[in-house]
């Protein structure tokens, strides 16, 4: 007896959870609109997942506190700790999808890869901010994912077009060795079908080291490899713990750090510092604003982390990654707020969120009205191209922080736009029946 | 193909004879640090029979006190001192919490506080570190960084990092202490004792509690000189937590009861699979190390099925 008491008071107590739960989404609905955050505070990827976390979630933090939301409408805000583990990931999208959710930003390639074929199916665009599935920037194939401001395609091309100038040309390459030591994972995987069309188009040898996930803290045979080799400019694509190990190994065998440059993830403060002052000179692809010197990361530091509202230490806001999750903040605000323009509703829905990422326009202008101006290329969304193939810059590392050390370089878009297309093609048919676009362009 | 499988890796090595030297030293120096990592395994195992699934954490948890400390203002002798002590009252904690109320339980339940113990100290690791990587205080602990390079004339040179040498040094005196301790005190004649039946020790007088906390506490001692030693390669993070599973080949190659076995196991693992890597790896693609360990600890499986050093156990039906 005593036990069906306990099992009753049990259900009764899962029942009362679950229903308060359910009504999460109706009562949300009305007053705010639910942005969740998939992040990873803790793993073997929270060096780099922190900053972006935090990043996200000031900016965002900092409109509700600043201007009471977007449209006058409160973000409603919850992160969901993935671990950057795509089992995990899908884990916080299926618990968090019912509530309303806007739009998701999984921060890990293999989490995007498994949600692309959801997004469709439960109206939520995804929004993989220079990462992902590279071939998603063809609209037609993928209207439901973002990954404006670059795929990483465009990011290969600009690396080698980087190359090819500090050797007076791309005609130069050939004969060349590019070494590229990557993340054994989807993510590092994902450039090297261009790598090698590039190889093949300029005449350079690629010699790829590929780091496993377990091997992230043990790269010597990795770097002893490169020592033998040789080759003339070394390109990383690292995450997490690969980053400053990855560069202690290059400054341990000598490696000009010159010539070795890494993807706008492996561009993080922590990184480069790890390699002391042997790491001067590395550099990094980025697309987001260096340093602090931003009146909208005053706003943060003065409304949010001045004000206790956030787990960032204030000497952080400004760093590399930090602001680079402040910039997927700020496409997604500007998603809201285009949506909200192009419905006349202030509380949208994924449809509309969809619509209003697919007329982001972030121009200069817009830019200095958020208090960013400079902190990003001026970025545009078509209903064709969801990446925008924008322009990257090089940062340089001068052993205390990291400077700007080019200009803004353009991606090779005549070479890499017609290879997107034809893998969102190969994409579509490898999933067949994959949906035809239906959903209206907004542009 | 047989070319290069059985040929040229050999005229690389002659050819380019100072890379092969830096090839053996890299291998050597792995091979210590993985026999570290072992060694912290193997100290447990003996005394209880449990795998610790903990190990690994315990370096991290080590390694981030050390350096928590360190930034919170207290110098680096002394946050080292007292991370010693922190150790000690996880030993110690450990032992009153989770082993002592699992005496004679399965194995396997011994196995499963394990992994319990693990995730708590990733929660309390993060809750008071946090989870951003730190860099070890290298030179605050008076650790040598830098490296010297080794001309041999016109045949290239050899770079040995400081570091690796400082670790090379400080692993072969732990495992000469710990030999010591473990062979000719008493205390280590009482551990022995209970490796061999829990029992047979307990009706002598060995208190099993004591031993307990004390393997605990040399296991910890081993997890603090990985942490430092394994940090100061990459960083101090929570990602250090898998390197530690690095040592499960050298343990299966090892024996899971043999320190001489962490030693010897953890030198194969580490020479063969840069060996390995470097010269059969390209082959197939590279990034044949992570699973060449066990390839290796395999087939010497094939011929010592309890391992190079492991205790044959005969069970009579």
């Amino acid at each position: 007896m005593m036990n069906f008491k306990q099992f009753a008071l049990g259900t009764a107590v899962a029942l009362g959870v679950g229903l308060s739960g359910a009504m999460t989404p109706a009562a949300q609905a009305q007053d705010s609109n639910y942005v969740p955050l998939l992040t990873y505070r803790t793993g073997p990827f929270a060096a780099s997942g922190i900053h972006i976390a935090n990043g996200m979630h000031d900016y965002l933090k900092m409109l509700n506190e600043r201007d009471g939301g977007i449209g006058g409408v409160k973000l409603e805000l919850e992160e969901c700790e993935t671990g950057y583990n795509a089992q995990k990931g899908v884990e916080c999208y299926e618990a968090t999808k019912g509530k309303g959710a806007l739009v998701y930003n999984p921060y890990s390639t293999g989490i995007t890869l498994q949600l692309i074929p959801k997004a469709g199916v439960d109206k939520i665009p995804v929004l993989s901010m220079g990462y992902g599935l590279s071939a998603a920037a063809d609209g037609t194939t993928f209207p439901w994912v973002f990954n404006v401001p670059d795929t990483y395609w465009d990011g290969a091309s600009v690396v080698i077009k980087y190359i090819g100038e500090q050797e007076g040309g791309l005609e130069n390459l050939k004969g060349k060795k590019i070494g590229y030591i990557f993340l054994d994972a989807g993510y590092g995987r994902e450039p090297i079908p261009l790598l090698e069309q590039l190889a093949e188009k300029y005449g350079f040898e690629l010699l790829q080291y590929p780091v496993g996930v377990k091997e992230m803290q043990n790269q010597s045979s990795q770097w002893l490899n490169v020592r033998r080799d040789r080759p003339d400019y070394m390109v990383m694509w690292g995450w997490g713990a690969m980053n400053p190990t990855a560069i202690k190994e290059a400054v341990k065998i000598r490696y000009p750090m010159e010539k070795f440059i890494g993807v706008w993830w492996s561009a993080g403060d922590d990184d480069a510092a790890a390699g002391g002052e042997g790491a001067k000179g590395y550099k990094a692809m980025n697309f987001s604003g260096v340093g602090r010197d931003f009146p909208a990361l005053d706003d943060i530091e003065k409304y949010v982390v001045g004000a206790g509202l956030s787990s960032t230490d204030a000497e952080t806001i400004g760093g590399t990654l930090y602001n680079r999750g402040v910039l997927n903040s700020v496409i997604i605000a500007e998603g809201i707020r285009t949506a909200q323009e192009l419905t006349g509703k202030k509380v949208i829905t994924g449809e509309d969120m969809r619509m209003g990422l697919e007329a982001l326009n972030l121009d200069e202008a817009r830019l200095k009205e958020l208090g960013l101006e400079g902190f990003a290329h001026p970025m545009k969304v078509t209903c064709e191209d969801h990446a925008g193939s924008n322009p990257v810059f090089i940062q340089e590392w001068n052993g205390k922080k990291w400077q700007q050390a080019s200009g803004w370089i353009e991606p090779m878009t005549d070479l890499v736009r017609p290879l997107l297309e034809q893998a969102a093609a190969e994409y579509a048919e490898k999933n067949a029946p994959w949906p035809k676009r239906t959903e209206p362009c907004p542009n | 193909m047989l070319y290069d499988i059985f040929i040229d890796p050999f005229v690389q090595m002659y050819d380019m004879p100072d890379f092969f030297l830096q090839v053996l030293w890299e291998g050597f120096v792995a091979g210590i640090l993985y026999a570290l990592i072992a060694l912290g395994f193997v100290l447990i195992f003996k005394a209880s029979g449990v795998f610790n699934f903990a190990q690994g954490i315990m370096v991290v948890f080590a390694g981030l006190t050390l350096v928590g400390l360190n930034e919170n203002g207290i110098p680096a002798y002394l946050a080292l001192a007292l991370t010693i002590v922190a150790m000690g009252v996880l030993a110690y904690g450990v032992e009153r919490v989770v082993m002592r109320p699992l005496v004679n339980q399965p194995d396997i339940i011994l196995l499963m506080a394990t992994i319990g113990l693990t995730y708590f100290l990733i929660g309390f690791g993060e809750f008071v570190f946090g989870g951003e990587p730190k860099q070890m205080i290298t030179e605050q602990l008076g650790l040598p960084t830098g490296s010297t390079a080794i001309e041999m004339g016109e045949r290239g040179l050899i770079i040995l990092q400081h570091i690796d040498i400082a670790a090379a040094v400080i692993a072969v005196i732990m495992v000469t202490a710990l030999g010591i301790f473990f062979n000719k005190t008493r205390i280590g004649r009482a551990l022995r004792a209970v490796a061999d039946d829990h029992q047979a020790a307990l009706s002598v007088g060995i208190s099993l509690n004591q031993i307990w906390a004390i393997v605990w506490f040399a296991a910890g001692l081993v997890a603090l000189a990985t942490g430092i030693m394994w940090g100061a390669r990459s960083d101090v993070s929570f990602a250090l937590e898998i390197v530690a599973f690095k040592a499960l080949p050298v343990l299966i190659l090892g024996g899971f009861t043999s320190i001489p076995g962490a030693i010897v196991g953890g030198l194969i693992i580490g020479f063969g699979e840069k060996i390995g890597e470097l010269y059969w790896g390209g082959l197939v693609g590279g990034g044949i190390e992570s699973w060449l360990a066990y390839i290796i600890a395999l087939i010497f499986l094939l011929f010592r099925p309890q391992g190079l050093f492991g205790e044959r156990i005969i069970e009579r039906i």
